[in-house]
């Protein structure tokens, strides 16, 4: 019997594992990094014990015999499909809450997984030797890659070469085999897969799909169940439960996984992959099902057996993956500190609900950085209809206050009102054909003028003596306020606001203002940190860089400098200093959230400064190197 | 709490009309300010704009804290006379980094920011306050030097620019200097007495002497930028402390200066205050348009104290002169408001010992002048009208705490002195625009030439001439009139500032902040009262 869980994993799946063991009234031993320390997760645990990183398996093993546990959650991503950890784990005495290592062999490499489900009977697409590609588009992946890591699409013949030689150069560094294979790349597919859990018995539920086309590169952005795709088809789903029943069962899996499938608009789908671990969007099916997924794998770990009959599902969940990151700029991960994360409506956290669940990784305080996934949270919202899901969740989206770094929340928001994702056209390149990048707020402005006048409540409260903010007995000018890219002229005079036309100021605070917009209150609520203003009103969120009045005298950058353009590590530098560089030539590149980024030369010259070396931290703005330009 | 009772009807006629011929006065003095704004005119002020420099009131902007008030003083300097109204300088009282200092900046855009005599008087009007009160000084200085034409009236009495500042250094009160532009001759004694100095990079001028004049004078062929350059001056003379890139960059760097004075205020801080119970909009129907008509003062403390509250003292005895305790933005003040016009034996006692009890609870005073002056008449001088009066003067002369006053309506005769006029240094005097000041009514001034005329007339045994007399008196009363009014005695920098009277707690209050920057103590020392 299970008495102590150590979850090896941070964020919210470590939380979400550690909610579970509690109402199971299992102690729970958090781990954590040294970048980790003090995180909601590691706090969240009964025990804490610090590990080098969530990639040592002999350190997180030490940890759970140091603190008692007796068993290892692994959640999902580090180790969670590394069957010599799983195997380490169970040579050590402790109960793995996962598959056999077996199993997670069987179905590490692609290539051979795809081989061994195509005997089973499960539908799979044909591979293509990646030195022998006569028709396009394909799909390079990594035999042993996953979670979209390293996927690239080539239509055209002349790049395949190229393409495939550096997916073979990412492959061998993230994962450590070179191995890289090609399939048909189906165009406008759709994401499917298929809930499993299995107990030692040979019973085997399939708990429902889940929908995850809305992805950005590669990766699941929106996740959903039932299935539009699926629910148009009364048979698919039965023919899809009966393929990864097969999957399943043609590895002798147990515990919880999932199998993955793309399917076309006709409804015929191939086998893409098992996830055999828990899933990110595991909560989309424990809201439709009421099932507590984490609950069975711990039950299942146990040895305890299912029930003859799955949960049957009932009306429709949609959870979102809300990413510090910028849409905007390339789904640039973004870092900071998260100051407030506050979703109206929530009825439960990390558990399924009838209503609006929250999963979050971070709480207020916490710091997003550069060397873990940049998810913040996860929201998902259950109701009877699948409008009604999307209609809650962009609602409670759209009005929760997030305050930190940039989010994709605009864009969540967008997609979940999207026509065309509420008729259900929801293929995996939904973000290629629909342009959902305009923030929310239409009037960036008006919500720039309300925290300029927030500010001003703020300053007339801390002055020597409370008289009308920026009062003048001979005024001369406005006042101007800056923000990263917009400037607020104002003058609060005895008759009112002067400055943008049409707007009245009818009260300010430092926490909230009310202006009327032709003849219409609009009521801001303004939360100012060091590094951001937060201005939210149901006219959309907003944050606003303000701009101090003076420029920082720091020293001038010289000409030609690169600097870096988001936090990261400098993976690969392809030049040294005194080289001569051609414009465009790839001088270095910097991994940051599982991207790499080239660093090109953006005029020919030559390397007049390298400031850095490869393995090398950078924050965003770090200098990295100098073209000097040469001379005629 | 005691509060007071409004008895201003706002539906009322009166009030209409008083509201009306306030708003009439108010429209003139704006268009004043607005000259005063407005500097050397568009086409100079576009000129210095295309060179890339800031107005002196847009470096001021710049300087004081963001959406922190800014006291203008003696905007209407030099109205009246020949020169542009304002004097070619803006001077104030702004935060600078939570600290309330005064702040002198030369306008380039009015004959090169030369200074007049006008210009002199208000600078060192901002060189005393700053003293008294304990506020640092900071000069944005780019001025052209004198106005060589009067520059009999400067020369010699604007010596002590200099010397005020470095007595304002010796009595422990900073003064920084940021050089905008040319500082030369007498001016370059103005970073050189100053405790900081911030000069620009290809802006600053600051030297004794010119290149022409070095080659008079020497043979010596030189040029600006090694005569009086910034860099020079931060490199090699070192008069410099700092050495700016640009206008802006000066402006942080006086910031920065002013961070690290590290300054406390020595007075008590303020308590909470409440607002008045009624609305300042009112204060505009108070006063009404002819003086001779009284109006009840309590309906302007209502107005402008903590919570409409004031505790009256001797509210029975000598009732011509309102006094008593309140608190405006938190600070405690005494007030004494006329309220008949006229003041008597009684009230000129009463005032005296109410002065005497703020002394001795170092409490300042407020001063809200209506008054025509200490009665006359036999029985007023028999019952020692004049010891009476001389007593108020005596406690007003000599009291220690801080005054300030502010002319409503009427400040004629010794009723002005009494009452703390200019001439007995409030700290602050500003003036409402239905003030008017003179010795005495415009009406009685006349009169009593008049009677003066037909009495010498009479003594010669020669006709009085009805007419000629009808002429003078109407002359008469038209000039004096014109020179009791505020924009006239605010151009000659007998106050510090006409304002509306809806700001009159405003004011107040910043005034009383930037008082308290010095420590507030009572005084037992007192001339001889003839009892």
């Amino acid at each position: 019997m299970i008495s102590s869980v150590l979850v090896a994993n941070r964020g919210e799946i470590a939380r979400r594992v550690f909610a579970t063991c509690r109402k199971l009234d299992l102690a729970t031993v958090a781990v954590f990094s040294e970048v980790d320390a003090g995180s909601a997760h590691a706090r969240d645990g009964d025990a804490t014990v610090h590990v080098p990183s969530y990639l040592e398996g002999a350190a997180l093993i030490d940890a759970a015999r140091r603190a008692g546990a007796d068993a290892i959650h692994p959640g999902y991503g580090f180790l969670a499909e590394n069957a010599a950890f799983a195997r380490a784990v169970l040579d050590a005495g402790l109960i793995w809450v996962g598959p056999s290592p077996e199993a997670i062999e069987a179905m590490g490499n692609k290539i051979a997984a795809k081989k061994l489900m195509a005997a089973a009977g499960v539908p799979v697409l044909d591979d293509v030797d990646p030195d022998a590609v006569v028709a396009l588009p394909v799909i390079i992946k990594a035999a042993a890659g996953g979670g979209g890591r390293g996927m690239r699409i080539v239509r055209d013949m002349r790049e395949l070469r190229q393409q495939v030689e550096s997916a073979r150069a990412e492959a061998a560094s993230a994962f450590g085999d070179p191995t890289v294979f090609c399939e048909p790349y189906l165009e406008g597919c759709r994401h499917i897969e298929i809930q499993v859990l299995a107990d030692q018995y040979g019973n085997v539920w399939t708990l429902g799909e889940r929908e995850c086309s809305i992805q950005r590169r590669h990766q699941k952005v929106i996740e959903e169940t039932p299935s539009p795709l699926v629910e148009r088809y009364p048979e698919m789903r039965e023919r899809l439960f009966d393929a990864a029943r097969a999957a399943a069962s043609a590895i002798g899996y147990v515990n919880a996984g999932t199998v993955e499938f793309l399917a076309d608009e006709q409804g015929r789908f191939f086998f893409l992959e098992m996830n055999t671990r828990l899933q990110v969007e595991h909560p989309a099916t424990e809201a439709v099902t009421g099932v507590d997924l984490v609950r069975w794998q711990l039950r299942i770990a146990d040895g305890v057996g299912l029930d003859a009959v799955a949960p049957p599902p009932s009306g429709h969940a949609i959870e979102v993956r809300l990413y510090a990151e910028d849409p905007a700029r390339g789904w640039q991960p973004q870092s900071g500190t998260v100051h407030r994360l506050d979703v109206p409506g929530i009825t439960a956290e990390f558990a399924p609900t009838r209503g609006l669940r929250l999963d979050a990784g971070v709480v207020a305080g916490s710091t997003v950085g550069t060397h873990y996934d940049p998810m913040l949270a996860k929201i998902v919202a259950w109701a009877p209809t699948r409008v009604e899901a999307a209609a809650t969740l962009a609602n409670a989206l759209a009005r929760a206050k997030l305050h930190g770094p940039r989010t994709n929340r605009d864009l969540l928001v967008r997609v979940l009102r999207h026509p065309a994702f509420l008729a259900g056209r929801t293929d995996t390149a939904f973000l290629d054909h629909h342009d959902v990048s305009a923030p929310l707020a239409a009037d960036v402005n008006l919500a720039a003028l309300a925290a300029a006048l927030a500010d001003a409540a703020a300053n007339q409260a801390r002055a020597h003596v409370r008289v009308p903010p920026g009062w003048r007995n001979v005024p001369s000018q406005l006042h101007r306020k800056r923000y990263d890219g917009i400037d607020v002229d104002y003058r609060i005079t005895r008759a009112g606001l002067e400055g943008p036309p049409g707007v009245r100021l009818l009260t300010a605070t430092p926490e909230d203002v009310v202006l009327e917009v032709d003849g219409v209150q609009r009521h801001f609520e303004i939360a100012t940190y060091p590094e951001m203003v937060c201005v939210d009103s149901p006219l959309g969120a907003v944050t606003l860089v303000p701009i101090g009045r003076f420029r920082d005298a720091g020293p001038p950058v010289p000409a030609g400098s690169l600097l870096a353009p988001m936090p990261g590590t400098v993976v690969r530098i392809a030049v040294k200093r005194g080289d001569v560089v051609q414009h465009g030539q790839p001088l270095l590149w910097l991994e940051a959230m599982k991207m790499e980024h080239v660093i090109a030369a953006p005029h020919p010259g030559v390397v007049a400064e390298l400031r850095v070396d490869a393995g090398q931290q950078v924050d965003v703005g770090t200098l990295l190197a100098v073209i000097a330009e040469e001379d005629a | 709490m005691t509060a007071l009772a409004s008895t201003v009807d706002t539906r009322s006629a009166v009030f209409a009309a008083n509201r009306d011929a306030m708003l009439a006065k108010l429209s003139e003095i704006e268009s004043e300010h607005a000259k005063a704004v407005a500097g050397g005119g568009p086409d100079y002020t576009a000129r210095h704009h295309r060179r890339g420099k800031l107005l002196a009131r847009e470096r001021i902007e710049l300087l004081v804290d963001p959406d922190s008030p800014f006291l203008e003083l003696s905007p209407l300097a030099a109205w009246g006379s020949d020169f542009t109204v304002g004097a070619s300088v803006v001077t104030g009282i702004g935060v600078v980094e939570g600290v309330e200092c005064v702040i002198v900046a030369n306008d380039p855009t009015v004959r090169g920011g030369t200074s007049n005599p006008w210009t002199l008087r208000k600078t060192l009007r901002a060189n005393d306050i700053a003293l008294q009160n304990r506020l640092p000084l900071i000069g944005l200085v780019e001025s052209g030097g004198a106005d060589l034409p009067t520059q009999k009236e400067i020369f010699i009495p604007g010596g002590r620019l200099f010397r005020d500042l470095t007595r304002l250094s010796a009595a422990g009160i900073p003064t920084v200097a940021v050089v905008f532009g040319n500082s030369t001759a007498g001016g370059a004694y103005l970073p050189g007495m100053s405790d900081h100095v911030v000069m620009i990079r290809e802006r600053s001028k600051v030297f004794l002497g010119g290149p022409p004049l070095v080659k008079m004078a020497t043979g010596e062929e030189s040029d600006d930028e090694s005569l009086g350059g910034a860099e020079m001056h931060a490199r090699v003379s070192g008069l410099a402390d700092y050495l700016a890139a640009d206008e802006p960059d000066a402006i942080r760097l006086a910031r920065r200066i002013v961070t690290r004075l590290n300054w406390r205020k020595l007075g008590p801080a303020p308590g909470p205050a409440d607002d008045p119970r009624y609305d300042e909009e009112e204060l505009l129907g108070i006063v009404p348009p002819d003086l001779r008509t009284p109006f009840d003062p309590r309906d302007v403390i209502a107005r402008v104290v903590d919570g409409s509250d004031f505790d009256e003292f001797k509210p029975r005895y000598g009732a011509s002169l309102v006094t008593g305790w309140a608190r405006v933005h938190g600070y405690p003040i005494g007030i004494l408001a006329n309220s008949q016009g006229v003041l008597f034996s009684g009230e000129s006692q009463k005032a005296t010992q109410f002065i005497q009890l703020a002394n001795q609870s170092d409490t300042p005073l407020l001063f809200l002048h209506n008054t025509t002056g200490y009665m006359v008449g036999a029985q007023y001088e028999q019952g020692g009208i004049i010891k009476h009066g001389a007593m108020m003067i005596n406690a007003v002369s000599n009291s220690g705490v801080p005054h300030i006053s502010i002319l409503m309506g009427a400040s004629y005769g010794a009723g002005h002195y009494g009452m703390c006029g200019r001439a007995y240094d409030p700290r602050f005097l500003f003036t409402w625009p239905s003030a008017k000041s003179a010795v005495m009514g415009p009406a009685q001034l006349a009169g009593v030439l008049s009677i003066v005329a037909r009495a010498a007339a009479e003594a010669r045994g020669a006709p009085y001439d009805e007419d000629a007399d009808a002429t003078m008196r109407a002359a008469v009363e038209r000039q004096i009139e014109a020179e009791s009014l505020p924009m006239f005695l605010s151009g000659r920098l007998y106050d510090d500032g006409v304002i509306d009277p809806r700001d009159t707690r405003t004011v107040v209050g910043l005034c009383l902040s930037a008082i308290h920057s010095a420590a507030v103590r009572g005084t037992t020392a007192y001339g001889v009262f003839r009892p």
